[in-house]
């Protein structure tokens, strides 16, 4: 019965090619002259490239973080290209001058674009080795004042935006993955919706890293004004190489008074092969200020993928009465490491927040939560409930729960409950009896483990999210 | 009921079996009739648990020889859950709790499952509400229970009780009680009894292991076996339980 579960978890990724496009790479390595370089191509203005070259200089004062329980080798940040972008670079008018090989790439990827254009409804921003290939849907959007664009392209049409809210949340000097991503970040997502606006539509981007030895630094920059709201998709996949491939994103969320955003991410990145070679390296920085009063910022994620996740998708709630929600499905598998969790920090007077972890070891991995509940002294009444459940599958795979509580007022409530259970040989005989194959029951019970966090994906987020975990610890969910 | 032309459904021959290769079954035969009902009885540690779990299929165990049948199919040659759709049915002695999934997705599942097997149509979610409704009253449950987690902060005897509604659900050809009537209190015993005897028909039948005379008052056996070291030692008909309970087991041992 061991020896199904272990058949069961060792489903090779599918997503394991790499498109045949001309790229025009940088060289290898960091210095001034690579990002004046890139800063260049990208047609910058001189503010921008100040950003970068401040965060540059600022990053080559920090340290790498260890704190996390994750384990590899250094890295050599002179050793990876910092940008690429596939050629021709001719502008795109439609969806029909996109390169056929591109297209292929995504209809094996399950993302056939005009089929999601029409079917689903959705508007997609492609990021392809960090140049925004198309947007759709955003004349559409433009009729209700929606700008969902490259973040290239709002640098240049909407650079007052880009320069009043970039790095307002996450600092150019936050951390040391923020600080080099704001040094050499390539393209991204920009987002803002208007005052009383509700976008009619669930916005999706699907990442993915092309170039071997390429480090993917995107930058997303979402703002909601007074009263508007927004659902967020992120979907990511990269193919497999035997190198590892660093990706360093900074997400940046505002909401202003009334404003909500629902940010989903599906994460599918290579995790590396079974022996752990390979995969990518994923140190993202993700953070929400609920700048205003009554305002809601909801983060929604699923990480299967990558070799390393090192991830705390936070909210900083300084709007009185403001929400701050994380709901997270964390699988890791093989020797895949995830150090993830949130950080929610109470700053208004009657905020709120709920977190709910849900993690899955499964093979030799480490799968590791950590979350921060901090309370400061003028939030009175503040309350916080956070549920971490942990998952075990096999005897060989390890599950941490690392919860910091730092309350500064005394009207704070804040709870935490945790459990961990396993999925166990007698639980697979239990269903064996009862006429149902190790493949079914695996689901139904992971299934019924994820399903606090499932309810609040979108609905087709909902179902490939199902179908991941499907893919990588069976056949299929239910 | 004993009908010596009717069918049948369980046949096991000199069965021996092992776990961590120490051989606990050293040689078991075993003769299921449709419409029988067996009790097989036996001191702590003489088999009769790892008989249940050798015929359904437990991975920890290994079967050294002999053979077994169940309405003609070769046992050992099907996976576990193979055998559960042939018609075995074992009610677990320690009901796991699997949190997260519905005792209501459960039992669709599972019927759905044998549904295909047996070539009929799957039943949607308000059919089989239909169906589950009129099962759940042969264990005598509150309907809540279909929403709650299989096993999940259940008490011994709503677990026991929750495993004859699986039984009732699944319709077996044999049915195996494993120990059904540990940790039950005398009310939960009875409803548990009311429900197997229920569920018998002249083309099934129920197996018990127990090590108590009390659940035969309620489910009468037709044969009782005495199980020891391995081995059925003695045969004999519902008589044979109050023997047993009247004068312990060393005198059939000694005889033995």
């Amino acid at each position: 019965m061991t020896s199904a579960i272990q058949n069961l978890v060792n489903q090779p990724y599918k997503h394991g090619f790499v498109t045949d496009i001309e790229t025009e790479a940088v060289p290898k390595g960091l210095n001034e002259d690579v990002i004046r370089l890139i800063s260049k191509k990208k047609n910058e203005p001189e503010w921008l490239l100040e950003f970068r070259l401040s965060a540059y200089r600022h990053w080559l004062t920090m340290e790498e973080p260890s704190w996390a329980s994750v384990v590899y080798p250094k890295i050599d940040f002179q050793d990876i290209i910092y940008f690429a972008q596939p050629k021709p670079k001719k502008k795109l008018a439609s969806m029909d001058e996109v390169d056929p090989e591109l297209k292929r790439t995504f209809e094996k990827l399950g993302v056939p674009l005009h089929e999601q254009k029409i079917m689903a409804g959705v508007a997609v921003d492609v990021i392809f080795d960090s140049v925004s290939v198309t947007t759709t849907y955003k004349a559409k959007l433009a009729e209700v004042g929606i700008i969902f664009c490259s973040f290239s392209e709002a640098v240049h049409e909407h650079p007052e935006l880009v320069k009043k809210y970039l790095g307002s949340v996450v600092p150019s000097g936050d951390n040391f993955y923020a600080a080099l991503n704001s040094a050499v970040f390539t393209d991204g997502s920009f987002c803002f919706i208007p005052k009383g606006v509700k976008c009619p539509m669930d916005l999706s981007t699907y990442f993915r890293i092309n170039t071997e030895g390429s480090g993917q630094f995107e930058r997303t920059l979402i703002v909601a004004e007074e009263g508007a709201s927004v659902s967020y998709l992120e979907g990511c996949t990269a193919p497999q190489f035997d190198t590892n491939q660093l990706h360093a994103a900074v997400v940046e969320l505002v909401a202003l008074d009334n404003a909500y955003i629902k940010y989903s991410t599906v994460q599918n990145w290579y995790a590396g092969d079974e022996n752990g070679k390979g995969g990518i390296f994923n140190f993202v920085t993700k953070r929400g200020l609920c700048k205003g009063v009554n305002s809601k910022i909801s983060w929604t994620q699923v990480e299967t993928g990558s070799a390393i996740t090192w991830k705390y998708p936070s909210c900083v709630l300084l709007g009185d009465n403001s929400i701050g929600e994380f709901y997270s499905v964390a699988l890791t598998n093989h020797l895949q490491q995830a150090d993830t969790g949130t950080k929610m920090i109470h700053l208004g007077k009657n905020t709120r927040s709920r977190i709910i972890s849900k993690g899955i070891s499964a093979g030799r991995s480490s799968n590791s939560y950590r979350g921060l509940v901090k309370v400061g002294g003028r939030a009175t009444g503040a309350r916080n409930y956070s549920q971490c459940d942990s998952m075990l599958i096999g005897g060989s795979c390890a599950a941490n729960t690392f919860p910091t509580i730092d309350v500064q007022n005394s009207t704070a409530q804040v709870e935490h409950e945790a459990s961990t259970s396993k999925i166990g040989e007698d639980q697979m005989f239990f269903f064996a009896q009862r006429g149902i194959d190790s493949e079914e029951a695996v689901s139904m019970i992971i299934n019924g483990f994820c399903k606090d966090v499932f309810v609040h994906l979108p609905m087709e987020f909902a179902v490939e999210a199902t179908k991941l975990l499907g893919l990588k610890l069976e056949g299929s969910v239910g | 009921m004993i009908n010596n032309d009717s069918k049948v459904l369980l046949e096991v021959k000199n069965l021996k079996a092992e776990v961590a290769g120490v051989e606990i079954l050293k040689g078991v035969d075993l003769t299921v009739r449709a419409g029988e009902v067996h009790a097989i009885m036996g001191v702590n540690g003489s088999g009769k648990s790892t008989f249940s779990k050798v015929l359904a299929g437990h991975p920890d165990y290994t079967v050294k020889g002999g053979t077994a049948a169940l309405d003609g199919k070769d046992l050992f040659s099907l996976a576990a859950e193979e055998r559960a759709r042939a018609g075995l049915f074992l009610a677990f002695q320690y009901p796991v709790e699997i949190p997260g999934v519905s005792n209501n997705a459960l039992l669709r599942l599972a019927y759905n499952t044998l549904q295909n097997e047996r070539g009929l149509e799957e039943l949607d979610p308000l059919e089989f509400e239909d169906l589950v409704q009129e099962k759940i009253k042969v264990v005598e449950m509150d309907p809540s229970f279909l929403d709650r987690s299989v096993n999940e902060g259940f008490s011994g005897g709503e677990k026991k009780r929750n495993e004859i509604l699986q039984m009732a659900i699944l319709e077996p050809k044999l049915a195996i009680l494993d120990e059904t009537d540990s940790g039950l209190d005398i009310d939960a015993l009875r409803i548990v009894a009311n429900g197997v005897n229920s569920l018998l028909t002249p083309d099934n039948a129920v197996v018990m292991v127990t090590h108590y005379q009390r659940l035969l008052n309620y489910i009468v056996p037709d044969y009782v076996h005495v199980m020891d070291s391995g081995r059925i030692v003695k045969t004999g008909g519902k008589e044979l339980a109050l023997e047993l309970e009247a004068r312990g087991y060393d005198w059939v041992r000694a005889a033995a």
